[in-house]
């Protein structure tokens, strides 16, 4: 059977359950009576539209461009002899270039795309032109960091979340898969994926570690990695993955035969791979979804690298840094929106900031946001240099996980029923900010 | 470039001081907890060390000496790695092994900080070398220490002082108490100036010494100044009553000291943390950094969650004493690191010894002993709420008349 038949069998099937739900749902008094016809007509549109399951479809093909004879990787930088908090003068050009880019073109259509559960292509090909998803690509590969740049990809996660955590979802996960095969893959796969990193027209592509469960380890790994012969057999949901539909390429974790958890390179369009919808309380603008895979057959050659647990352990820690990085620009914008509002909002006569009860409210989102950024820094910069960072990653991600979604919360508190509309911008970041907590794998730095 | 490691620079002497912790301070660490008021004559040695240690500029300091600020801008002279976040290390590890004994060492008294950090050369000269303890707060100002009461009367070439002060660390053992007083209780912050006063001062008398919930080896004195007089060269700064400068002066050496008050709490976090971390061990609980936190026992995520807390206060510490070595203003990262690190170390002392439940609760581990300690370092140089205030105002580009 062709993919184009299989693909439009499936799509069929599923397309024909939800009519079938929808019909019933149309023919029913309830929408009118609860005033909620528009939405779900405009659900039914976009629905249809989409498919509410389909198989993958191929993307381009990959071919290996160049013949390395061994992996290509980009060096650990010397160690440091002094404590610094201060970035370098390239990465602080690239930091302000992003930080301008998440304020003139992020922030302004923050709103729209969680609303539309999209973000603009003209946005996504912006922030790629900036080079945020080939930091993690050696040179030998057209990469143009010549060091380990989790520092700086750290730097260019907080500023792009300061305009927006979803759409730096949406924009950033792409640059994990490079980062993955350019950390990790054989020489092969290096020189067949690479390349496209590097040009224009990025693919679109995921990092799926996450299951739908409750209490989910990344280190217990439900989808499954079964040896028949030469081939791999892949069985499992992944959760939460950026883009499904748009993905060109895929790594997933599964628990390997012999092996433990490691990472397997799946193009889509492979049989029994199937993406569905999967919206969430926030992230809205990556159009998060499922990753169904159902005996997807591979070859042999699909395992990244030789499928090291240490390496798997390390993306995962690498992952974790990255959410923090996120959610370290996200409450830093959230610091810098409720100043403003408590400041020009007034209360019995003066502005509600001269009330300890709400400053103080605000010093404790300075305060925490601060040390989640800095703990962040540590995690990184170890990594930059070589350094075991298991802990500070852990300790970084408790942070951000925890005071993050303090400072979300906060951030809505301050504002009162005003953070509770979508007239502002913090009842998203709430819903953003718990993610940090809550993603696994997706972005690396 | 971003590290936020120990530069190795100062590794030597962050070990340095962990053995003195080890060796010095922590056998002795119950016994001048039980007999409060007797004075830890193991430290006069130790002291003598130490003192030797801070003669050095950039490797010394592993105590509160002063930390004078580099005001000569040299801005591009690139990153520099000195005193402040020597002295802070430095604390760090002493406090792991005591607090109250770091208080009570000669000579590191917060009044030698303020020495060393405003003094003009003939004062170094005059008072180099002695004990100095600090005596701020009154019965009717604590938190609001431009409302002191104390005052400073020109007679001659005399300052004649009267007043009553509370709370002076090492104010029975010292050689030197840095007193404030107002010249003028109308015009108040500006007027506000310090007096060192030689403790053997006929004015200068010891009401009694406090008992306290911690830091039982340091001894906390209440003095009242009766006609208390002191040559004009007493005073510490300017003796002009700058009304633009205003409090400035005074408040100045907090931005220094409070990076180290924040070094004190996080050494006892540290202390805390790793006691039970073993403890916890011993009893069969794993703690593990890439499993998540809520997939670990109960103990463990709590453990994590304490850890987190201790992280982020120790690189908030680190931060506040990097920025004054490279004189960038830190007023607000001051006040961040005391706020943070203050109530981390009061939440994880007592943490731990819930986790370690009557092992930590009793006399017979030092963990209960931390918890004690704790609380004053939420409290002195600034409480909690004291530094919120701070935070809140430079966050909010707020006056203390706005935000009162």
């Amino acid at each position: 059977m062709s993919t184009a038949t299989q693909d439009k069998g499936v799509a069929e099937r599923s397309m024909g359950l939800g009519l079938r739900w929808l019909n019933k749902l149309a023919g029913s008094d309830l929408l009118d009576r609860i005033r909620i016809r528009k939405q779900v007509e405009r659900a039914l549109f976009s629905g249809t539209k989409h498919g509410f399951r389909s198989a993958t479809t191929a993307g381009r093909t990959f071919k290996a461009a160049t013949n390395l004879t061994g992996p290509a990787r980009q060096k650990t930088g010397k160690p440091r002899s002094l404590f610094d908090i201060s970035p370098d003068d390239e990465q602080q050009m690239l930091q302000e270039g992003v930080r301008d880019f998440a304020e003139a073109k992020v922030r302004p259509i923050a709103k729209q795309a969680d609303f539309d559960r999209s973000t603009p292509e003209e946005v996504l090909s912006q922030a790629n032109e900036l080079g945020v998803n080939m930091l993690g690509v050696p040179e030998e590969l057209g990469g143009v960091m010549h060091e380990q740049a989790a520092v700086t990809s750290v730097l260019i996660g907080e500023a792009f979340a300061h305009g927006d955590m979803g759409v730096a979802y949406a924009a950033l996960a792409p640059g994990a898969v490079a980062t993955a095969i350019g950390h990790w893959g054989t020489p092969e796969q290096e020189a067949t994926y690479l390349p496209a990193f590097t040009g224009e027209d990025t693919p679109a592509a995921a990092l799926a570690i996450l299951e739908p469960r409750p209490l989910f380890d990344p280190l217990k790994l439900e989808t499954t990695a079964r040896k028949d012969g030469e081939d791999w057999v892949l069985n499992g949901v992944k959760s939460l993955i950026a883009r499904p539909k748009e993905c060109e390429l895929f790594l997933v974790a599964a628990e390997a035969e012999d092996l433990g958890p490691a990472l397997f390179v799946i193009e889509p369009g492979a049989d029994g791979l199937e993406i569905e919808d999967e919206p969430a309380m926030g992230l809205r603008p990556a159009a998060t979804g499922r990753l169904l895979l159902k005996d997807v057959k591979l070859p042999g050659t699909a395992l990244l690298g030789e499928g090291k647990r240490e390496d798997y352990v390390e993306c995962v820690q690498r992952a974790r840094v990255a959410w923090c990085s996120l959610a370290v620009g996200t409450a830093q914008a959230t610091l810098d929106y409720v100043k403003q509002y408590v400041n020009e909002r007034t209360a019995f006569g003066e502005p509600i900031s001269n009330r300890q009860g709400v400053a103080f409210a605000v010093s404790d989102i300075g305060i925490e946001s601060e040390g989640m950024r800095l703990a962040t820094y540590r995690a990184a910069s170890r990594a930059d240099q070589g350094q075991d960072f298991a802990r500070e990653a852990a300790m970084a991600r408790r942070l951000c996980a925890q005071k993050g979604m303090q400072i979300g919360s906060e951030g809505v508190q301050l504002l009162g029923g005003h953070g509770f509309v979508k007239e502002h911008p913090v009842e998203r970041w709430y819903r953003d900010l718990r993610a940090a907590g809550v993603m696994e794998g997706a972005l690396l730095v | 470039m971003i590290n936020l490691e120990i530069p190795k620079k100062f590794k030597p002497l962050a070990s340095q001081a962990n053995q003195v912790a080890t060796e010095v301070f922590r056998p002795i660490s119950r016994k001048y907890d039980e007999a409060e008021h007797s004075y830890p004559k193991e430290l006069d040695m130790l002291a003598s060390l130490i003192d030797g240690m801070n003669e050095g500029s950039d490797i010394g300091g592993a105590g509160a000496a002063g930390v004078r600020r580099e005001s000569n801008g040299d801005a591009d002279a690139g990153n520099r790695n000195g005193s402040n976040l020597s002295t802070v290390l430095g604390i760090i590890e002493l406090c792991w092994g005591d607090v109250g004994l770091l208080l009570s060492m000669p000579r590191q008294g917060l009044g030698n900080s303020a020495i060393a950090s405003v003094a003009t050369e003939e004062q170094l000269e005059k008072y180099g070398g002695k004990w100095a303890a600090m005596a701020i707060t009154e019965p009717e100002a604590g938190s609001d220490s431009a409302a002191i009461r104390t005052t400073a009367d020109l007679s001659g070439d005399e300052y004649v002082l009267n007043g009553e002060k509370i709370f002076v660390t090492s104010g029975d053992r010292a050689d030197l108490i840095v007193v404030w007083a107002t010249l003028d209780r109308k015009v108040g912050r500006a007027a506000i100036k310090s007096f060192i006063v030689e403790r053997d001062n006929p004015g200068l008398k010891l009401d009694r010494l406090e008992h306290k919930l911690g830091i039982r080896a340091s001894d906390t004195a209440n003095f009242t100044l009766q006609n208390c007089r002191v040559p004009k060269e007493a005073l510490l700064g300017n003796p002009e009553i700058d009304t633009k400068a205003g409090f400035g002066g005074a408040m100045q050496t907090f931005d220094n000291t409070r990076p180290l008050v924040a070094a004190m709490a996080v050494g006892v976090a540290r202390a805390s943390l790793e006691e039970t971390r073993k403890k916890l061990e011993e009893a069969g609980v794993e703690i593990g950094y890439d499993t998540p936190a809520l997939s670990q026992s109960a103990a463990a995520a709590r453990f994590l969650e304490m850890e987190s807390d201790y992280e982020a206060a120790h690189l908030l510490t680190l931060q506040a004493a990097w920025m004054a070595d490279n004189s960038k203003p830190n007023s607000l990262q001051a006040s961040m690191a005391k706020a943070k690190a203050g109530r981390t170390c009061v939440d994880v002392a007592l943490g731990c010894v819930e986790l370690c439940g009557s092992v930590g609760y009793t006399e017979n581990e030092l963990l209960e002993k931390w918890a004690r300690d704790a609380k004053i370092l939420d409290i002195f140089e600034g409480t909690q709420q004291i530094q919120l205030l701070i935070v809140a105002r430079q966050l909010l580009g707020k006056s203390s008349s706005e935000l009162r």
